[in-house]
């Protein structure tokens, strides 16, 4: 053996990799295809060339981050059966149709139209072409809402009966699907899926803002992102805290490792930051605020919380990954809010366009979303620990019999493929976003990948010949 | 045989499968022919015809494994630990493939790569799948609710032989495509090829079929037994017709006959499948009933199921319709 893992560690991880490279590109794709269809929802009402030319900007780069989506989904949709079988055999009649309707909902939905919005502009009508966007967009939506629902009965099972064969059977649907954890989550992730993509969308608009800040078509995304940060980033706080007082009210011992705490405590501190050691369950060089913790947590001063120690230590989460995780996840999230509330600022003075350190922060905060949603995983699945379904079926238990070796080739494979191929895909999307969105703006209608200058707004909205030439 | 909702559900899952079978194994099969056609606007060509619809066409796919853990998890437990590594190979290859219908447009210097990751991952994914195929017919051993083999089981002359087949099969299917979508060289070229891969697929189909009932007890009894008997007589003659049609058509010149013969041919062999399977869904260890989930979750997706796969029919159908006839080597889609 290479690795000199156990097969259930080795499962543990590969499923962790492949499930983290996977939700990279959904949460991109959930947002960029609405973008995409309020684009050209704007082309089909205002006839303004520049939404047609963004249009044409981000299908491109939604195509090749759609295909990764894809490809490493697939992968997911057989890992549960390869390495977890006694997870499968036990929670599949609960898990497995939701599951099953994710596929009948969603996949084919995406799939379906997504030839027709690529490929087909000229062999359907413009209200055809919509329509084709407006479907895949909302199979990105159901895809999440099942596989949300699928996650979220595994944090906050409900509705489901025990078998002679010890299976997880259904007893009440309703209650199964929507989970107590599942409409925080849901909320939750999908703002997550907006967010990471308006960040994307305007560190790209900044981008060519850099250089050229009078570049139409980086102005109009630019713009919008702003709009989408100034607005999501608070209620994406918002939904985050709600999201937290559920858990806590589901799974406390997640909270108490999410916030450093150990001790049962009334009036427990907010522990900004420390050293959480689990093996001799405290944590050290802490810095806090007296009383905060129950006062977020419970909206009382001396609010009771409990601390790791209330449970064994076979039932613990590790807090020395949930811990940092989960901070790194709100860093993210202020951070974003600051940005919105800068461009809020600029947008009111007039100078968004015209401002090189914003441009130069949101360039740097482009990745920010990606960053925020894989620590958000982290915590709420490390979180679950030594649960696969909280509560019911360890993790140790839920493994397929393989042995080592086949579970460390196999993982040793997917790393290699998936850094090397979405190492490339990555670097393909990168080259994409580096060319201009302006082509053809210029006034003799010519390719605009050299450094055209054109008058700006009201060049741009007079501009109906550029639609012509660029339309392809 | 109980009409119940295993039973309906092991029908719509074996639709699914062939519905994969049938849709991907072309476009499989395009990437399998894809070092055999030189010629950078013919290889264009030969993609363009599959870019629309590949998506859609390994979606079943997704159906097939995600619909047999929502209704027959046991199955699907037992199946995939068993084929872990012809499973795991046919993702790789299916990763490899998918990316490259995109990526190959995004880079002059690097377009081989992503030709070579088309061709390589379109073949091994359809040779893992023969195998797995292989596999499964050869029995997987089970104890308790769970697998019982090692972890090289699958491995066998057997299993080798069905994985070459469907490659085989595969290039068929993708060869009678481009003869259908496109004109000039690629379709000349193609005609060739679907003649050749013609016989080998119906060479390798009949050492298949003659290898089979002597496997398992089983499967010889089974094909054997009244009233399976009239099957077993009529899908060879059935499939030697379709093969006289396969053959004529290419003769001929036509377009759309050869294809269509060729996925007769595909459908007759897994109705034979099904008859040395039935009323196994992991012979010779588990059966339909076995492996089913409670009727309260197969009536719930049948719910979904009864509307949602007419509608996914119907909009599969708009998209093959949209982009129908030749596809025109001036328009890229790119
Ligand atoms: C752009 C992404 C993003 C941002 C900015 C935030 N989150 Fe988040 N968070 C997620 C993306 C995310 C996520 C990826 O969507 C998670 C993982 C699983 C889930 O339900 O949502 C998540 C999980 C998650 C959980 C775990 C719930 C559980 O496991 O039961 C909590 C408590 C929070 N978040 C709270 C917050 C707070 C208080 C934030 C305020 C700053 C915040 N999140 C910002
Ligand atoms: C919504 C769909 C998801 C489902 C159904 C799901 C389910 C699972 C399952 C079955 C395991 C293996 C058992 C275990 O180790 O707990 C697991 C572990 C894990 N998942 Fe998820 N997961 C989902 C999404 C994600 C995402 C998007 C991430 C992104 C980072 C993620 C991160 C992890 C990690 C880090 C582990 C390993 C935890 C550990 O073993 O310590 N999960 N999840
Ligand atoms: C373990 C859990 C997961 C499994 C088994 C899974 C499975 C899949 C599969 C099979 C596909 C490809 C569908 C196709 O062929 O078109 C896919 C794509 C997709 N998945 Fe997942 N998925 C998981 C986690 C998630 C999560 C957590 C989300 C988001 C909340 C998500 C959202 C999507 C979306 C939007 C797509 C469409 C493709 C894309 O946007 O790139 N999935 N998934």
């Amino acid at each position: 053996m290479l690795l000199g893992y156990e097969a259930i560690d080795l499962a543990r991880f590969q499923f962790a990799f492949t499930v983290a490279f996977h939700i990279i590109f959904p949460s991109f794709s959930i947002g960029l295809a609405s973008y995409l269809a309020v684009l050209e929802a704007l082309d089909l009402k205002t006839g303004n060339p520049v939404y047609r030319r963004l249009f044409d900007y981000w299908k491109k780069i939604f195509a090749v981050a759609f295909g990764m989506g894809v490809v490493s989904g697939l992968v997911m949709s057989y890992q549960f059966g390869t390495n977890w079988s006694v997870f499968s055999d036990r929670a599949g009649p609960i898990v497995g149709p939701l599951m099953g309707y994710e596929v009948l909902s969603a996949f084919f939905l995406e799939a379906g139209f997504l030839g027709v919005m690529l490929f087909g502009r000229d062999k359907v009508g413009p209200g055809l072409h919509f329509f084709a966007t407006l479907m895949v967009a909302a199979g990105t939506l159901f895809s999440a809402f099942w596989i949300l629902s699928v996650n979220s009965w595994m944090q906050t099972p409900a509705g489901y009966a025990l078998n002679e064969a010890g299976q997880y059977v259904p007893a009440d649907w309703w209650a199964v699907v929507f989970n107590p954890s599942f409409p925080y989550r849901l909320v939750h992730m999908v703002l997550a899926a907006y967010l990471t993509t308006a960040f994307v969308v305007g560190a790209v608009g900044a981008w060519h803002l850099l250089r050229d800040r009078r570049d139409r078509a980086a102005q109009v995304m630019f713009s919008m992102a702003m709009w989408m940060a100034l607005i999501v980033s608070p209620l994406q706080i918002v939904a985050g805290d709600q999201h937290g007082l559920n858990t806590l009210a589901h799974q406390p011992e997640k909270i108490a490792a999410m916030e450093g705490h150990y001790e049962t405590r009334s009036g427990a501190p907010l522990v900004l930051f420390g050293i959480p050691d689990d093996e001799n369950a405290r944590i050290d060089h802490v810095i806090e605020i007296p009383h905060l913790g129950s006062l977020i947590l419970t909206h009382s001063w001396d609010g009771e919380v409990k601390g790791l120690k209330a449970w064994p230590a076979e039932d613990r989460p590790p807090a020395e990954i949930v811990f940092w995780s989960f901070r790194v996840m709100v860093a993210v999230g202020f951070a974003m809010l600051a940005i919105g509330l800068w461009s809020g600022l600029g947008r009111l003075r007039g100078w968004l366009h015209e401002a090189p350190w914003l441009h130069r922060a949101a360039v740097a905060m482009g990745p920010s979303g990606f960053v925020a949603v894989l620590a958000g995983w982290i915590t709420t699945e490390v979180g679950r620990q030594p649960w696969v379904i909280h509560g019911l079926l360890r993790t140790a238990d839920a493994a397929s019999p393989l042995d080592a070796p086949a579970v460390e080739a196999s993982l040793i494979a997917f790393i290699v493929v998936y850094f090397a191929v979405f190492g490339a895909g990555t670097f393909y999307i990168l080259r994409l976003m580096n060319k201009r969105p302006e082509g053809g703006e210029s006034a003799d209608g010519g390719a605009g990948e050299g450094p055209i200058r054109t008058g700006g707004v009201a060049q741009a909205l007079s501009l109906d010949a550029g639609r012509a030439t660029t339309a392809k | 045989m109980p009409f119940d909702l295993a039973f309906i559900w092991a029908g719509l899952i074996a639709f699914a499968v062939l519905a994969y079978i049938l849709l991907d194994g072309f476009d499989l099969g395009v990437g399998i022919l894809f070092p055999f056609v030189r010629g950078e606007q013919h290889r264009s060509l030969m993609m363009n015809s599959v870019a629309p619809v590949w998506d859609g066409n390994e979606t079943w796919l997704v159906l097939g494994g995600g619909g047999l853990f929502a209704v027959f998890p046991l199955a699907y437990a037992v199946v995939m630990p068993a084929l872990y590594a012809p499973i795991i190979a046919m993702l790789l290859g299916l990763v490899f493939r998918g990316v490259a219908f995109e990526f190959r447009w995004r880079t002059t210097r690097g377009k081989w790569l992503w030709d070579l990751s088309f061709a390589a991952g379109s073949t091994v994914a359809a040779f893992a799948q023969g195998v797995a195929l292989g596999a499964l017919v050869q029995g997987i051993p089970v104890a308790g609710r769970a697998y019982a083999g090692g972890w090289w089981d699958w491995l066998t002359p057997f299993s080798l032989m069905t994985g070459a087949a469907l490659v085989v099969g595969y290039a068929l299917l993708g060869a009678t495509w481009l003869v259908m979508k496109t004109e000039g060289h690629v379709a000349e070229r193609c005609r060739r090829y679907a003649r050749s891969t013609g016989l080998a697929t119906l060479a390798l189909i009949a050492a298949a079929s003659l290898a089979t009932p002597f496997l398992n007890e089983v499967y010889l009894t089974r094909w054997f037994a009244w009233p399976s008997v009239i099957f077993s007589l009529a899908v060879p003659a059935l499939v030697a017709l379709c093969a006289w049609l396969l053959f004529d058509g290419l003769r001929k010149g036509r377009d759309t006959q050869p294809f269509l013969a060729a996925q007769a041919i595909f459908t007759l062999c897994y109705v034979g499948i099904g008859i040395s399977f039935y009323p196994y869904i992991v012979p010779p260890s588990l059966t339909i009933w076995e492996a089913a989930a409670p009727d309260d979750s197969l009536s719930f997706l049948l719910v979904g199921a009864a509307v949602l796969v007419p509608l996914i029919l119907g909009y599969t159908a708009f998209a093959y319709w949209v982009f129908r006839g030749k596809v025109d080597p001036e328009k890229g889609y790119h």
